[in-house]
């Protein structure tokens, strides 16, 4: 391809949110033909700059030339129509219509929508055919699953013209399998030569499939590399701006006898349809189990069965000799008094109140603590006491306790939750998502202090979806799909393609036998 | 024919012609994701624009034409302060609803000195029924004859528009690009922020239409069905209409089948006042009278389905990511 054309070329753009600087004076040139990558942590302005491109936010400053014209994008119509399509990390799809109606919206051509929908079909099956990204045009898309969901959004752009392709973090909702078929098609796009532009934090992703990448770091622009001159260590330092330990380095662990036990466990969601059926799973003190799957795979649901959250319909959960059945329902209150804690999957809404001061959410499910409790009221002065010591022991900045919950960073607001469940010595402790939009500092401490708890001898379960850190952590590792569990592994012997196919339960019982043997 | 069903049809024909105008007017604004809870509003001050310019001018079009814009300044404002301003949508639809009241009382006693009503309009100031042609042919044939001349024939000429009109927001709707727009905006205004359209454009289009077709139901009102203005005279027209929209599900045929109904039932009411009912005795008018609302109830508590709205309903759209 010709790669000495530039497509995007951006110069000192600026953008402020109030008092945000989302963009402080960024500047990026991006050649036709290649796929480049933007790193950075989340809130470092990867998606600003982007939207900024697309016309979707407005520069306070700055210019935008694509293709070596120069642009002013008050909408994303004109970056649509200079070439630019973007794929959004939530995916812009009208949930009831066909990909069909969908992939039309903003470019029908005529008033009425009959002829349009004829001619898109035609164009549509041709691109499918090209690109290798065949979708049944007449689905709803409501219906289809999140691989597809990111043709469709990939399709839209090239329907309408695009030449430039912005995708924003991808890869988040698919399986191994799928991120493998997207980089396929990736591949097949760049030889047409189509542009990409790559946003991820995933830093493997970057290693293996862009020519160049550029690391943002608090809204600056950090450095630009040729992606084979650089190495994930280097990215990682860029993004956070000093050394950090992407492997965990821990022991063997030294697991003892069973804590947690989970036999034929069913469990339906809030809304009565069976989410978990028939697990069975049991969890020594010092190991540390992770739950793999993609998410919606029935793992929030077992999640609140452990907690207590959710009854059970059947089956039972063994846990310090006593028995939980249907008939049987221990609340969340009852388990963490008996030693379970639980850092919850979604921290905005479970794990704390965002409109509360930090003392306040660093309270929440310990709130009836007999010596934080004077009659009808709390001691004020020693909750904020015990807020201020949690947070100096976990390093949550700012250390102000009465600071509202919601205006801490993801990372700050996770490490208070970690802080306020690890702090209590649980023997049992049940984590979702401990680092799902979490900054890179933020990760690596909270998973050395997932080890350290193992390394005291408490029962960990994991859920992530995020794999790599499922490996790096887990001593054994199960994977559901669809409310089963669909492999059971130790961690020493997993590879991650075999986890994929596990997750989408597409292991063939070939390899089934293949992965018991070894 | 059995007299009592054509005149009760009859009737329910009538009654539903404000309820047909003012749910399309609903289904436009709700399906871009603006609640509308100030269709009462809105067809109140039209039924008193139409009433007050029909009798100063003297042509009931003069008072259509003023309704449809009095009633779509009324929209206007209802956008400018959900959709420009982000307002709350229902405390902007009661405020549309108290503002309607207000102005009509103190604008009909400061115009005409009536105790808040318009003057009696004469008959080329309203809108007259017309005869269709052929009832004198068709009138020899048994029952259709019957039924063309009691039913078919002999309304005003918005009834008909009314009849129409379901159809072709039908056709908008599924059909042309304004309805696919204005459907992807009621469910995901940020699919369509980011597809290149306006937002806020889309649903002020949607907001205006709505202010002419509650304008058509308010003029209907008061110089078609009725001869004057009265005060509070759609006396909750604007509600069951909304009624009419959750009940059909937002849709164009589904919506004037509920219209129907409310209004038969409303056409039964008056002809069943002091009926004597074997066994049970005279219903007591009361209980006619709240027929209609209970039914609404019980029917909505269950018997219909689950009425799924808009998902972006109620929501005012906010740029961010």
């Amino acid at each position: 391809m010709d790669n000495s054309h530039i497509a995007i070329e951006l110069i000192d753009v600026d953008k402020h949110f109030g008092a945000v600087h989302a963009n402080d004076k960024v500047s990026l040139t991006v050649k036709t033909g290649t796929i480049h990558g933007i790193v950075g942590e989340n809130g470092a302005g990867k998606s600003t700059l982007m939207s900024i491109l697309y016309g979707f936010y407005q520069a306070d400053s700055g210019h935008i030339k694509v293709f070596e014209k120069d642009c002013k994008f008050t909408s994303s119509r004109q970056s649509i129509d200079a070439g630019i399509g973007m794929v959004h990390q939530h995916f812009m799809l009208v949930e009831n219509f066909t990909v069909l109606e969908n992939v039309i919206l903003g470019t029908e051509g005529g008033a009425l929508i009959s002829e349009s929908l004829e001619k898109a079909r035609k164009e549509l099956t041709r691109l499918g055919v090209e690109y290798g990204l065949e979708v049944d045009l007449d689905t709803p898309v409501e219906l289809l699953s999140v691989g597809i969901l990111q043709r469709v959004e990939i399709l839209k752009g090239l329907y309408k013209g695009a030449k430039i392709l912005i995708l924003d973090e991808p890869t988040g909702v698919l399986t191994p399998q799928e991120t493998d078929e997207l980089f396929r098609i990736f591949s097949a796009l760049k030889e047409q030569g189509v542009t990409i532009i790559l946003i991820t934090h995933k830093l493997r992703e970057i290693m293996s499939i862009t020519d160049q990448v550029s690391v943002m770091r608090d809204g600056k622009m950090v450095a630009h590399r040729q992606t084979n001159e650089t190495s994930t260590e280097e990215l990682a330092e860029l993004m956070i701006g000093r050394k950090v330990l992407l492997n965990i380095d821990k022991s063997e662990s030294k697991s003892g006898s069973p804590v947690l036990k989970v036999t034929n466990l069913h469990v339906s969601n809030e809304q009565g349809i069976e989410r978990v059926s028939d697990i069975n799973f049991e969890v020594c003190s010092g190991e540390v189990l992770g739950i793999a799957g993609v998410t919606g795979n029935g793992q929030g649901t077992l999640l609140k069965a452990l907690t207590g959250i959710l009854p059970l319909t059947k089956g039972s959960i063994e846990v310090f000799g006593k028995i939980i059945t249907s008939d049987n329902h221990l609340g969340p209150r009852i388990l963490r008094e008996l030693g379970i804690a639980h850092v919850p999957e979604d921290r905005q809404r479970m794990g704390l109140i965002t409109e509360f001061s930090a003392s306040e959410s660093a309270l929440l499910g310990y709130h009836n603590d007999e010596h934080l409790n004077q009659g009808l009221l709390l001691k004020k002065a020693l909750v904020k006491k015990n807020c201020e010591s949690l947070m100096s022991s976990f390093d949550v900045r700012p250390a102000d306790p009465n600071l509202k919950s919601s205006n801490f960073s993801g990372g700050n607001q996770q490490k208070l939750i970690v802080a306020r469940e690890f702090e209590r010595d649980p023997e049992v402790l049940i984590i979702g998502q401990p680092t799902r939009g979490v900054d890179i500092g933020a990760i690596e401490f909270i998973r050395k202090r997932i080890i350290a708890m193992r390394d005291a001898g408490k029962a960990v379960v994991l859920v992530s979806v995020e794999l790599e850190e499922i490996m790096s952590l887990s001593d054994r590792i199960i994977v559901m799909c669809d409310g089963q569990i669909t492999g059971n592994v130790d961690a020493r012997d997993a590879e991650e393609r075999t986890l994929g196919l596990m997750m989408a339960n597409a292991l063939t019982s070939s390899e089934k036998n293949q992965e018991v043997q070894s | 024919m059995n007299e009592f069903l054509l005149n009760t049809l009859d009737a329910t024909l009538r009654y539903s012609t404000p309820l047909i105008f003012a749910s399309m007017a609903g289904l436009f604004s709700e399906r871009s994701g603006v609640v509308d809870i100030g269709l009462e509003g809105k067809m109140l001050i039209a039924a008193f624009i139409s009433a007050a310019a029909a009798s100063v001018f003297g042509s009931p079009w003069i008072g259509l034409g003023a309704a449809i814009l009095a009633s779509s300044i009324f929209a206007m404002i209802h956008g400018f302060a959900t959709i420009t301003h982000k307002g709350n949508q229902i405390v902007s639809g009661v405020a549309i609803n108290i503002m309607a009241s207000g102005l009509t009382m103190v604008l009909g006693l400061a115009w005409f000195k009536q105790g808040g009503q318009t003057p009696a309009l004469a008959n080329d100031e309203r809108f007259l029924s017309i005869t269709l042609p052929g009832v004198d042919i068709i009138d020899y044939i048994p029952i259709l004859g019957d039924i063309y001349r009691e039913l078919i024939s002999g309304h005003n000429i918005l009834v008909y528009l009314a009849l129409l009109i379901v159809p072709l927001v039908w056709w908008v709707v599924n059909r042309t690009r304004f309805g696919l727009r204005l459907r992807a905006v009621g469910e995901n205004p940020k699919a369509v922020d980011t597809a290149g359209l306006s937002v806020e454009r889309l649903r002020y289009k949607a907001l205006l239409i709505g202010g002419i077709l509650c304008g058509i139901g308010g003029a209907y009102i008061a110089t078609a069905h009725n001869a004057q203005f009265t005060k509070e005279m759609t006396a909750g027209a604007g509600f069951i209409a909304l009624a009419a929209l959750i009940f059909g599900k937002w849709r164009p045929y589904t919506v004037l089948s509920a219209c129907f109904l409310f209004s038969f039932l409303k056409a039964l009411e008056d002809r069943l006042q002091s009926v004597i009912i074997p066994g049970i005795g005279e219903v007591p008018v009361q209980f006619i009278e709240a027929t209609p609302y209970l039914l609404t109830v019980i029917l909505l508590a269950g018997f219909i389905g689950r009425a799924i709205p808009p998902k972006a309903v109620g929501e005012p759209y906010i740029k961010e990511l």
